[in-house]
């Protein structure tokens, strides 16, 4: 009757929303693995939540409905959760939530099993991530630039276009990594089949499916499951990247659902909450993810992070996107105003930020004058949405004339180096010129944050070459609108 | 305070609930008792007794732990080796050294046992300074050894134990294991000494006396020393959304503060911020001895994936270290990032424990413990009759930015300096994103003293001044969002330009500028002085001589006020000098011209 060490009993003693409570069970440990087996002979996964010497509780991930309590048979597997990885058998793949074939395919049988939670990584063995990661994204690249190792997310609203924008950063990103071992892992959580569709047909079109690895949890699938998700993901991305000496770019989509899964099982035990009903471990929970990225000392390859949430009612403070911020190394923000005004990707830099940005640009990194110019923009874009309240209030008319230049700033850098199309990639040099065409609209004795030799060499060669079909911006379309438009095809 | 015998294996796991176990069996075990769990031989600590049984958090994963594993009582509570060794080395929550856990077992952390904190095959050099045969009192120096460079490791005697110094051994090598010399106590007892002791986290160090703190820990960061400075044994706490700059402040400080020895602590936050000062500190020079900065540098890192109840012993483990150094006469300062994370750590044990929460879940001693930490911040008369101290920085990383927070106010409770961190400042960029209105300081008539001695002015006078402009402008500014600035007649002009110079050229300091990093006491004075005098000037011009502002913000020694703190270091004030005769001369050329 046993299976590993583990024994099988038989009947329930409690069910209680995703949980099962089994009594008089011997010789189970925290965190083991159950399956819980339904009179129909169905198999379910759950994990051991908190066990004594009668009762054990556990979490089912596929859910509790049709559990019976006298005919359900729970077998302990004697192990925690365990995924078998190899670099043959899992890229290209697409699994379902648990990591089992979505694709017709073999369950991947020929590596280590290694247990999903992973281990935590020693501070000492982590190698400083420093290695500047151009996206082609203007407000990304030159404002909130990406390096390898990093995890930065996306917060953005629903309806926003995230799932777009992620895209692009894969696809610009991975043109990169051409020639280079590279790998992208996605996983999804309670994500619509629209969203999922989509992504699948970029790396098609892009030509890198057999690079990427799928887990799918949709929206329709059971919700506890989404806590097992992102750890599969995980393990598959540390195995690809400190095994295989792989860049591993990881999606996470959207870690909103995951949380809510996370909320359901703590209040189905019980347990005192913090804020919003979120258990006071969240962060601690969240943590556990968002810590598997980076790059260890001595291994050639990298984990880089990209979760994507929404924010209940676009609310940043809500706990998910706040303890979220705590934990990533920045994050980007999508806003809604941005995107009622047809500017893509609508990200507002002001609240957006990426930590590990100022040790990965620069001289040998990018170019001398980057940490400086995007500075000075975030500073004269800051005063500009200062300016655009008091016009909102007194009226553009009586502005002074340099708050009017801040104004039309504000509008231009909106639309030419914040929006872009899909499809536009630029180079770093190319958006740090533009970013130098805008602020130059500004008077130089305004630049705080630049030196003069800078000025000199960037700022005025942008004045001159400055594009002719830059308007007035009140007036005249700008010029990327249509590509802006792209996305939505 | 040694080991207990391997004692009976009655005790045994009759629950496991996250890091919390039940044990049954348990009547020999104490309060705060250390246990080791299972063959893994797992961390923990007793944190509840009743009956027969206790409650004990386990400092490590406990995954795969079952009920009926036998529980060990250690026999002393959880403690921190102190001796050489400590500095420039890093630890986790409980003390285990992180580095020769890479060695032994590679980049992650697995759980069990571990080596010991202090290295016990490394030979120090030991110089006794005191002859056998004298009457020695507890915490007393008996000699020295060289822990780096820059840091003389005094040896002292635990401060509990008074007597007679039966032998001291020679000059020479030895090891942290090996006796250095012997004490017979006032019973006649006799003690070993060797060039480390133990000593329980959670109790405080005894000293002979605390004195009030009257230097300031200065930091090379203006907005701190200048408007809101902290004192030499102080305690402050940095408040702030995420991404505000706790932690670059904190790691300014551990970086520039004029402390002998820091103690960082990392507590729930990032594995990559631990890699990022592991990498500069060893290639960074300190500005007053050119040390590189890891030799007086001390790190203890919990990152947030690593087990949640050693982050909750984290900030024990680096006091008691800190505590320590103080009492060799050092001035320590510790930085602890996140203590927010900390709170939560004891929220979620209290939680698992099913004790009833106040506030947001936290528990109801949330206030008493953070009481504790911070009062073990103090100038202190040592045993040994040296100064020293502990100044405490601690990071609070409140819940959506709100600062009505239980952590946030519970900790305004006890520190005496508050820098608050500002969301809109941050998302300018404009750093420090200290918000000036609602930051302050208790220790300023401290520090006054020092100030007026380095600067040989009215410090206060200055300071005050130009508060007094911020905090006008902060007034005006809510008639400017509604009217705009043209609107405001001549003299508030002055106001509002004046502040914002203060702001753009004073307060704002990159961290990252090679030059403006840090920032000297003199070029601090003479900065503000420059920048007062250009205040004055205008406001004489505008006011006494109707000459319009506009005029005065195109005289071109606005751009030079604009780079001085990025151009010149302050080594050398002549270009400072030189730009304060620049300035009145063209407000009296600019006057001529007018008038
Ligand atoms: N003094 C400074 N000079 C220049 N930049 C700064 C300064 N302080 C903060 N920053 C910028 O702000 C970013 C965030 O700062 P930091 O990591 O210290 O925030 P935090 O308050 O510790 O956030 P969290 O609570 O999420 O850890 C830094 O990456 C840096 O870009
Ligand atoms: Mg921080």
């Amino acid at each position: 009757m046993t299976v590993g060490s583990g024994l099988q009993y038989i009947g329930l003693f409690r069910v209680q929303g995703p949980l099962v409570f089994v009594k008089g069970v011997k010789d189970v440990g925290f965190g083991e693995i159950a399956e819980v087996v339904t009179l129909e002979g169905k198999t379910r996964l759950g994990r051991v939540l908190s066990i004594s010497d009668e009762l054990a509780i556990i979490e089912v991930f596929e859910g509790t409905v049709g559990l019976s309590a006298i005919n359900t048979k729970v077998r302990f597997l004697g192990r925690p959760f365990e995924y078998r990885v190899s670099a043959e058998e899992v890229l290209g793949r697409v699994f379902d939530g648990l990591g089992r074939p979505l694709d017709g395919g073999p369950p991947p049988i020929a590596g280590k099993a290694r247990n999903i939670n992973g281990m935590p990584v020693n501070p000492v063995a982590r190698a400083y991530p420093q290695d500047f990661i151009q996206t082609g994204i203007s407000a990304i690249d030159a404002m909130n630039s990406l390096v390898r190792g990093q995890k930065l997310p996306i917060f953005s609203g629903s309806g926003l276009p995230h799932a777009h924008f992620a895209a692009q950063i894969v696809r610009q990103s991975s043109l990169l990594e051409a020639g280079k071992k590279f790998a992208i892992v996605f996983a999804a959580m309670g994500t619509k089949h629209e969203e999922v569709q989509f992504f699948r047909k970029d790396f098609e079109e892009s030509g890198s499916l057999k690079k990427v690895v799928m887990f799918l949890n949709l929206a329709d699938d059971p919700s506890i499951e989404r806590l097992i998700t992102p750890r599969i993901a995980l393990t598959v991305a540390e195995y690809l990247a400190f095994e295989e000496n792989m860049h591993v770019l990881v999606i996470l989509t959207d870690m909103t659902n995951y949380c809510e899964a996370l909320r359901e099982v703590a209040a189905s035990k019980g347990e005192i909450p913090s804020r919003k009903g979120y258990p006071g471990y969240l962060y601690s929970d969240l943590a556990s993810i968002y810590e598997r990225a980076g790059r260890i000392t001595n291994i050639g390859g990298s984990i880089t992070q990209i979760p994507i949430l929404t924010m209940p009612d676009d609310d940043i403070t809500h706990p998910i996107p706040d303890l979220t911020g705590y934990i990533t190394e920045g994050q980007i923000v999508l806003d809604r105003g941005l995107f009622q005004k047809g500017i893509y990707p609508p990200i507002n830099v002001l609240p957006s930020l990426s930590r590990l940005m100022s040790d990965g640009i620069g001289a040998d990194r990018t170019r001398e004058d980057h940490q400086n110019l995007s500075s000075q923009l975030y500073a004269f874009y800051a005063q500009a949405k200062r300016v655009e309240r008091l016009a909102s209030i007194i009226g553009e008319e009586d502005l002074t004339a340099r708050d009017r230049l801040f104004l039309k700033f504000s509008n231009e850098f909106e639309r030419k180096f914040i929006n872009q199309g899909a499809y536009e990639n630029r180079t770093i040099f190319e958006t740090l010129d533009r970013g130098w065409e805008l602020a130059m609209i500004l008077p130089t004795r305004d630049f705080t944050r630049v030196q003069p030799e800078e000025i000199k060499k960037y700022g005025s060669k942008a004045a001159v070459d400055a594009d002719p079909g830059y308007g007035d911006p009140e007036n005249g379309k700008p010029e990327h609108e249509n590509e802006a438009g792209k996305w939505k095809d | 305070m040694e080991r207990k015998e391997a004692k009976d294996r009655n005790a045994i796991i009759s629950e496991i609930n996250g890091p919390v176990i039940k044990v049954r069996h348990a009547r020999s075990f104490s309060m705060n008792e250390m246990v080791v769990i299972g063959e893994e031989e797992l961390l923990g600590e007793v944190i509840e007794i009743f009956g027969d049984q206790a409650t004990v958090q386990v400092y490590e994963d406990t995954t795969g732990l079952k009920p009926g594993l036998f529980v060990q009582g250690q026999g002393l509570p959880l403690f921190a080796e102190l001796g050489p060794g400590i500095v420039g080395h890093i630890f986790d929550g409980t003390q285990k050294p992180l580095s020769a856990m890479y060695r032994d077992s590679g980049p992650f952390i697995r759980v069990g046992k571990t080596a010991v904190a202090l290295d016990r095959d490394k030979a120090w050099y030991f110089k006794p300074q005191i002859l056998s045969g004298t009457k020695i009192m507890g915490g007393q120096m008996i000699g020295v050894v060289q822990e780096t460079d820059r840091i003389a490791h005094r040896v002292m005697i635990p401060p509990n134990l008074n007597g007679r110094l039966m032998e001291i051994v020679p000059e020479g090598l030895y090891t942290v294991a090996e006796k250095i010399a012997a004490i017979e106590d006032e019973k006649g007892e006799v003690h070993e000494i060797k060039l480390y002791q133990k000593w329980p986290v959670r109790q405080i160090r005894p000293y002979q006396k605390r004195i009030l703190p009257d230097k300031p820990l200065f930091t090379g960061q203006r907005v701190i020393d200048f408007f809101f400075p902290l004192a030499k044994g102080g305690t402050a706490a940095i408040p702030g959304g995420f991404g505000t700059g706790k932690t670059i402040t904190q790691h300014q400080l551990s970086k520039w503060a004029d402390a002998n020895i820091i103690v960082y602590i990392g507590c729930g936050e990032r594995g990559n911020e631990m890699a990022g000062v592991l990498l500069d500190f060893p290639n960074l020079p300190d500005p007053i001895t050119g040390r590189p900065l890891i030799e007086r540098t001390i790190f203890i890192a919990n990152t947030s994936d690593m087990a949640v109840a050693a982050r909750e012993a984290s900030i024990y483990t680096g006091i008691t270290i800190a505590e320590y150094y103080r009492d060799m006469g050092y001035h320590v300062a510790l930085m602890a990032d996140s203590t927010s994370r900390w709170a939560e750590a004891l929220r979620e044990i209290a939680g698992r424990l099913e004790e009833m929460p106040a506030e947001e879940g936290f528990p109801a001693y949330l206030a008493t413990r953070l009481a504790q930490f911070y009062e073990r911040a103090g100038v202190v008369i040592t045993h040994g009759g040296e100064t020293g101290s502990v100044s405490i920085i601690g990071a609070v990383s409140p819940p959506g930015s709100d600062f009505s927070e239980p952590v946030t106010q519970h900790t305004k409770r006890y520190v005496s300096t508050f820098w608050a961190l500002d969301k809109e400042l941050a998302g300018a960029r404009y750093f420090p994103a200290v918000n000036y209105l609602n930051s302050y300081s208790g220790y300023v008539e401290a520090v006054a003293q020092w100030w007026q001695r380095k600067a040989g002015l009215d410090w206060v006078k200055l300071r005050n001044q130009a508060l007094t402009i911020l905090k006008e402008d902060a007034r005006l500014m809510n008639i400017v969002k509604l009217i705009g600035e043209d609107a405001l007649p001549d003299d508030q002009k002055v106001v509002f330009h004046g502040a914002q110079l203060i702001k753009e050229n004073f307060l704002q300091q990159s961290a990252f500028d090679p030059i403006d990093t840090y920032s000297a006491a003199e070029k601090q004075v003479v900065m503000l002085q420059i920048i007062m005098k250009f205040i004055e000037r205008m406001q004489d011009t505008v006011v006494a001589h109707r000459i319009p502002v506009y005029r005065i913000m195109e005289l071109p020694i606005l751009e030079e006020l604009g780079r001085m703190k990025v151009r010149y270091k302050g080594d050398d004030l002549e270009p400072f000098k030189k730009i304060l005769n620049r300035l009145e001369e063209q407000f009296d050329d600019l006057f001529k011209r007018e008038t």
